[in-house]
């Protein structure tokens, strides 16, 4: 129970570690937003069902069992939050005429693209 | 009767959560729950009566294993791109526009949810019937809308 704890709340800060440095890397707002969104989100669920593993490492008490669907309903909740957040920051950004880091300056593209014959 | 339901609900949680079954805990435990009914006891049943709720719901945690296996992977692609040396090559981030079938408000939420969930793909903006998606790179882009729209077609049955 202990070494599983373990395993997952090492994974959950690897994912951590990943989204702070992509956050630091990637070169404009939208492309880090990236690396946040989905490493915090990744990352939250690991470490939270990594405690949950090792409240229950006493052995499966009443008390301890209750503890660990809190724990997990944490990242429940994450789930739902992470993405429509990300959502809001992305459109108040679009709204407010944030240009996108782009490489041949075409920002909005229509998809999917049309086949050249 | 929507805000009995939304209170009840509320406060069986709030039990849950605290664990105290004192007169001090209970009494805030109604005040908070009060305040957050009368908010928003019209969001949890504004179309309590539409058919195949409890179908749609079933279907829909069939959706949730996918969706899990999906974020793995789009953690490990960023995590891939993060850590490269030459990550500005690898990159080739725009902004595009499809058009979406989903008529359903909640579909519509869900799809925007997994598709941020994805790798490589957030969505940025939801406007007449059009997805803006903010996509890493071309490969990214490639599998939207395509395979994930088909299976949230099937969960909330828009056949």
């Amino acid at each position: 129970m202990i070494i599983g704890a373990k395993i997952f709340m090492i994974a959950g800060l690897f994912f951590f570690t990943t989204a702070a440095i992509g956050f630091l890397r990637f070169p404009d707002f939208y492309t880090r937003m990236h690396a946040t969104a989905k490493g915090d989100t990744l990352g939250t669920l690991f470490f939270v069902i990594g405690l949950a593993l090792y409240t229950l490492h006493h052995g499966f008490h009443w008390f301890s069992i209750v503890n660990s669907i809190k724990l997990i309903s944490i990242a429940v909740f994450w789930f739902l939050a992470s993405p429509t957040a990300t959502h809001a920051l992305l459109r108040s950004a679009l709204e407010s005429d944030l240009v996108p880091w782009t490489k041949d300056k075409k920002v909005i593209v229509a998809w999917p693209p049309k086949r050249r014959k | 009767m929507a805000f009995l339901v939304t209170f009840l609900i509320l406060f069986a949680f709030w039990i849950f959560m605290s664990g105290q079954l004192d007169w001090w805990h209970l009494s805030w435990g109604v005040l908070s729950c009060t305040l957050v009914a009368v908010i928003s006891h019209d969001f949890l049943f504004k179309d309590i009566k539409s058919k195949g709720r409890v179908k749609e719901t079933t279907l829909f945690f069939a959706y949730v294993p996918w969706l899990i296996y999906e974020i793995i992977l789009a953690n490990i692609y960023v995590a891939y791109l993060a850590l490269h040396p030459k990550m500005l090559d690898l990159i080739d981030p725009h902004i595009i526009k499809f058009k979406t079938r989903l008529k359903n408000d909640f579909a519509r939420v869900t799809f925007a949810n997994s598709i941020t969930l994805t790798p490589g793909t957030i969505t940025v903006l939801i406007k007449d019937d059009y997805f803006f998606v903010h996509a890493i790179n071309k490969s990214a882009a490639k599998s939207l809308p395509g395979n994930m729209e088909r299976r949230i077609t099937k969960v909330f049955m828009e056949e």
